[in-house]
């Protein structure tokens, strides 16, 4: 079976004629390869021809750019919140007046009840909430206020923080952990890989989102004080740490996979040989071998990180309120979907756009470093 | 394949066993409260509270506790902390909206699915596989929870209409149209993540297979090009797609729609865990946990049977 993954035909010398090619492939990427195979190739390192690969994917590099508009925004939440809105992401306004296009408007109304004039029978006047204001109220409420009269902009930059902080950490101690893991057990194979494979297995016979609310949970409730380690029950290393723990196979086993195969070929017999020590043939012979797919796995990895994180927060054993994050808002949001929709709106399609900026980079990215590899994220 | 079976079975066990006491001790060690406090109840007395952990065996030595724990998993007497309801009951009581959620969602994830990933592939490269691929990147990067949330609001809500019911599940014997009715949004939603994944695969898997060599032999005996891309590539292109179904349908099975069942209220084995995980309470998630442990490992040595009955080149080790 061919090695290709979601691109096909085009890097595969058999090809039948042209044009047909030109219909079965699929990705800029994919044609970029096939192009190539005119252009002068000698002397260059892979990752330049990489490099060359991806610069021309205008769609990878446009998303790759809307991610770091969307962290971008977020790391300026503090500059937003202080000159901008003027308030913080926690700060209540609920008995105030804001003005709104010329307009005196509550940020949340008066509930209660009143004597309809003609009739003379009780009303009750639901409470209502102030909506986007977009920019009509000078950068106050801009995507409007929550129940408690918070701003709903300040909060969502500021738990995009949070949920990138969370994203991004765990997907750097999943992929860490995944690769130490997947080498020993790679090289070293007989126990050793035993060990680590049971493990692996261990995990993924775990229904993931159940362990990592289990363990979400149960952490957060009085942190974890063992072991010398000491974390607050309220803290973002929580759900960072539950996060990169319960994905660990997802990256460990196809890495470890690749590691066998790297292991019997002949330039590790070669460094064995020149009397290279274990270290050095692991750190040094084969881990630039796995970066590539490190690199992918590792950019793919922090987009199902965000969803996870989102899903653990929606369930309360993520980011603990009021501490915002993307997850959390939607969950405060979900009460009231019927009378301010915007509450769950907002921070959901932040996700969304953070996470598919990161897919379709990563599908790039895997594109142009490695044309015939086979690796995914399973989700 | 005697042996086989035997080795999966031992090591099926073997599985179980570990799942199960790597829950309890997260518990132990985790520090969650006191399980005797909370059955004695909030306005308890020391002496009660004493009691009551001596009638429960919480002095016991963690391994004992352990041991009568699992005995009462098999013995179906496993009783919850919170507030005394049989487990087994709870987990039963549940498996009917689980059970329908998971086989209509894996229905049309299949359909949709591999209508997707044929679909981009047989015109990969022109708009219509671009616009497909960026609509299945678009499912797989949706919060699930949150697409349940806007589906609510906007179908049965008001947003748009209010046509469709807001969650909740009916059981098919009290009436399968409402049943149907019901289950329809959640089935979709569930659905989305799968549709958009399995498609990608599928693409990735027919264009990989329009290459070999049999295929091209099928295309030059004259065959009807659609008869050999049904019966010679995508027959062939479904294999690594039974893997997939194999462990996602277990996990849904097993409690893994936690999210989707808790956003529709539908009262299934995931939200029973839910609400277990917020309480607190060890029984029912070392039920459900084991619940849906012992459907990953089952569906995953099935996986493999399958795998070797549709791939005679893969024998079963």
């Amino acid at each position: 079976m061919g090695a290709l993954g979601s691109f096909g035909m085009a890097t595969k010398p058999q090809q039948t004629s042209r044009q047909e090619s030109a219909e079965l492939s699929l990705d800029t990427a994919a044609v970029l390869a096939r192009e190539e195979h005119g252009v002068s190739i000698a002397g260059r390192s892979p990752w330049y021809l990489a490099w060359r690969r991806l610069r021309r994917n205008y769609v990878a590099f446009a998303f790759l750019f809307l991610f770091f508009v969307m962290v971008t925004s977020c790391a300026l939440a503090p500059v937003f919140a202080n000159h901008v809105a003027h308030t913080d992401a926690n700060s209540n306004h609920v008995g105030e007046d804001i003005k709104v296009g010329g307009k005196i408007v509550p940020v949340i109304s008066a509930g209660g009840t009143y004597t309809d004039p003609k009739t003379h029978e009780l009303r009750v006047r639901p409470v209502t909430i102030l909506g986007p204001t977009w920019w009509h109220a000078d950068g106050k409420f801009v995507l409007g206020a929550d129940g408690n009269g918070r701003d709903v902009a300040v909060r969502l930059l500021y738990g995009g923080i949070n949920s990138l902080k969370v994203g991004i950490g765990s997907a750097l101690i999943c992929t860490l952990l995944s690769v130490i893991l997947a080498l020993l057990a790679g090289f070293y194979g007989g126990w050793v890989d035993w060990v680590i494979t049971r493990f692996f297995d261990l995990i993924w016979a775990f229904p993931v989102i159940l362990l990592a609310i289990a363990l979400g949970s149960a952490l957060s409730i009085n942190g974890f004080h063992h072991f010398g380690v000491n974390i607050a029950s309220g803290s973002l290393w929580i759900p960072t740490i539950v996060i990169s723990y319960v994905l660990i196979p997802y990256i460990g086993r196809p890495l470890r996979g690749q590691i066998l195969s790297l292991r019997e070929k002949e330039f590790i017999e070669a460094a064995i040989a020149q009397g290279a020590t274990p270290a050095r043939i692991m750190f040094a012979e084969i881990l630039p071998n796995i970066a590539s797919s490190v690199l992918v796995f590792f950019t793919l990895i922090i987009a199902n990180n965000i969803l996870t994180e989102a899903a653990l927060s929606f369930l309360g054993a993520g980011v603990q309120p009021p501490n915002p994050s993307w997850g959390t808002l939607i969950a405060e949001g979900q009460t009231r979907l019927i009378t301010a929709p915007w509450l769950t709106l907002t921070p959901g399609i932040a996700i969304v756009l953070t996470v598919l900026s990161l897919n379709i980079f990563g599908d790039g990215l895997r594109d142009a470093l490695d044309p015939r590899a086979k690796i995914r994220v399973e989700h | 394949m005697a042996a086989f079976a035997i080795r999966r079975l031992v090591g099926m066990i073997l599985v179980l066993v570990a799942v199960s006491f790597i829950v309890f001790v997260i518990f132990i060690v985790v520090p969650g409260g006191d399980p005797a406090q909370r059955i004695a109840g909030r306005t308890a007395t020391e002496q009660l509270i004493e009691n009551v952990r001596h009638t429960w065996g919480f002095d016991k030595p963690f391994y004992v506790q352990y041991w009568r724990m699992m005995q009462k998993a098999f013995n179906g007497d496993l009783v919850s902390y919170t507030n005394q309801t049989n487990v087994v009951e709870q987990i039963k009581a549940g498996i009917p909206a689980t059970l329908s959620l998971s086989i209509g969602a894996a229905l049309i994830w299949l359909f949709f699915g591999i209508a997707v990933g044929v679909l981009s592939a047989v015109t990969a490269g022109k708009w219509s596989d671009r616009t497909i691929t960026l609509i299945a990147l678009v499912g797989i990067s949706m919060p699930v929870f949150w697409l349940g949330l806007i589906a609510r609001y906007f179908l049965a809500e008001g947003g748009i209409t209010t046509a469709f019911p807001d969650g909740e599940y009916v059981p098919f014997t009290a009436s399968p149209l409402q049943w149907f009715w019901h289950l329809l949004i959640p089935w979709f939603v569930l659905a989305v993540l799968f549709i958009g994944f399995y498609g990608r695969v599928l693409r990735g898997n027919i264009l990989d297979t329009i290459n070999e060599d049999y295929v091209r032999t099928a295309r030059a005996k004259g065959l009807n090009p659609r008869r050999v891309m049904m019966k010679h590539v995508l027959r062939n292109s479904l294999i690594p797609i039974v893997t997939l179904f194999g462990l996602d349908f277990a996990s849904v099975l097993g409690g893994g729609a936690i999210l989707t069942e808790t956003v529709f209220d539908l009262h299934g084995v995931g939200q029973y865990a839910a609400q277990a995980i917020f309480n607190f309470d060890l029984p029912p998630i070392m039920g459900v946990t084991l619940f849906g442990a012992f459907f990953i490992v089952f569906f995953s040595a099935l996986v493999d049977l399958a795998y070797a009955f549709l791939d005679p080149r893969i024998r079963p080790t």
